[in-house]
């Protein structure tokens, strides 16, 4: 595994410490020189000095041979043209950029190039750590239109003990899957809900909160009654 | 001449020139800049308006109404944001003309094949060279014939 990394910083160093211990082959692109020799001395890669958004130096790095791009520089216009650069001319097959703004983490999808934003991951994190214990956020699906969400229902749970069918949810929301004892059950009406379970719950955005309250109880006990 | 509401990203020289001479020609013209300085450029009579933001963030192109920009002219002294800010105007927002003025041939081929139309200031420079010495070359001739 070749992985060419174009950037600087304490994140591009300890990414390249994680890939070379993993026994990849790294290439290190970045434009000052002072950094360069720094990472030079530090690092077992191939470091390159030079702009990334040249051709020349991408040849120069081994773009055609290689088999992941990562752009982290901290401009966004570098880090795309990098990537496009990267899959249409020397056709890497995983490029990835890295979005400063988390506004072009969007925009550089839309354009062809998979891309991350630290700003959404690290809020994401902490909105999750700072919810619930009892609830991890899975994932967003359809572009975030749709959350999964996996709930472990504790005594508090105004809704464990009750059969599915006196649930009632609001409107486009799911109970998909129960964890009972590591198994997993895909439940019906008459299926029941009990404490420690694991649900795997589908929800929007918009009755995302709703739907919490209801199963965790927390928050929300005057409203449930 | 009908009026048009021409976006140009990048006082300097080229951006400048052209923001002055669109504006007096009756367009409505918005030109933006990361650095304010840069306006001191602009003539007197350039009626249009100046925003100062970095124009590689959404935000700052939707401050400057792209959505409803009828051209676009990516004038910036670095390659890199005119060819992500000449991408996001056309392929986010729909503006139907943009024009990107690259100074790497290399980057040019890529744009072109993105479909955005660039303009590179030494080919074009270079062309206009030959055509004067082709057309000097051939007058001559014709005179002495």
């Amino acid at each position: 595994m070749k992985v060419i990394m174009i950037g600087g910083g304490k994140t591009l160093y300890f990414l390249c410490r994680n890939f070379s211990s993993k026994g990849y082959k790294v290439v290190i692109i970045n434009r000052e020189r002072n950094e360069c020799e720094e990472l030079a001395r530090k690092l077992s890669a191939l470091v390159i000095c030079g702009d990334g958004s040249h051709v020349e130096i991408l040849e120069e790095a081994g773009a055609r041979s290689a088999n992941a791009l990562l752009a982290i520089t901290p401009n966004d216009q570098d880090n795309l043209i990098i990537c496009q650069l990267a899959s249409h001319k020397f056709g890497i097959p995983r490029v990835i950029a890295l979005a400063n703004d988390p506004d072009n983490a969007e925009v550089f999808e839309k354009l062809g190039v998979s891309a991350f934003s630290l700003t959404q991951i690290v809020s994401s994190l902490i909105e999750q750590r700072a919810s619930l214990e009892q609830i991890t956020n899975l994932l967003p699906v359809g572009e975030g239109r749709v959350n999964v969400t996996e709930i472990v229902l504790n005594l508090d749970s105004p809704v464990a003990g009750k059969q599915l069918k006196d649930i009632t949810l609001p409107e486009n929301s799911l109970i998909a899957v129960v964890i009972r004892d590591n198994k997993p059950i895909v439940p019906r009406g008459a299926s029941d809900l009990q404490v420690a379970d694991k649900i795997v719950l589908i929800t929007l955005p918009e009755n995302h909160g709703q739907v919490l309250k209801m199963i965790t109880g927390e928050n929300n006990r005057s409203n449930l009654g | 001449m009908i009026s048009r509401y021409i976006l140009i990203v990048g006082c300097g020289r080229l951006g400048s020139h052209l923001a002055n001479q669109l504006s007096r020609a009756g367009n409505a013209v918005v030109v933006i800049d990361i650095d304010e300085s840069r306006f001191s450029k602009l003539s007197p009579e350039f009626s249009g308006f100046r925003i100062e933001g970095d124009a590689t963030q959404i935000a700052v192109l939707q401050s400057a109404k792209i959505k409803q920009a009828d051209a676009l002219i990516a004038t910036a002294h670095e390659d890199n944001v005119n060819m992500m800010v000449s991408q996001v105007a056309k392929k986010i927002f729909g503006v139907p003309k943009v024009l990107a003025r690259i100074f790497d041939p290399k980057h040019e081929e890529i744009l072109s094949r993105l479909g955005i139309e660039t303009i590179c200031p030494t080919a074009a420079a270079a062309s206009m060279f030959l055509h004067a010495i082709d057309t000097e070359h051939t007058s001559e001739k014709e005179a002495k014939t």
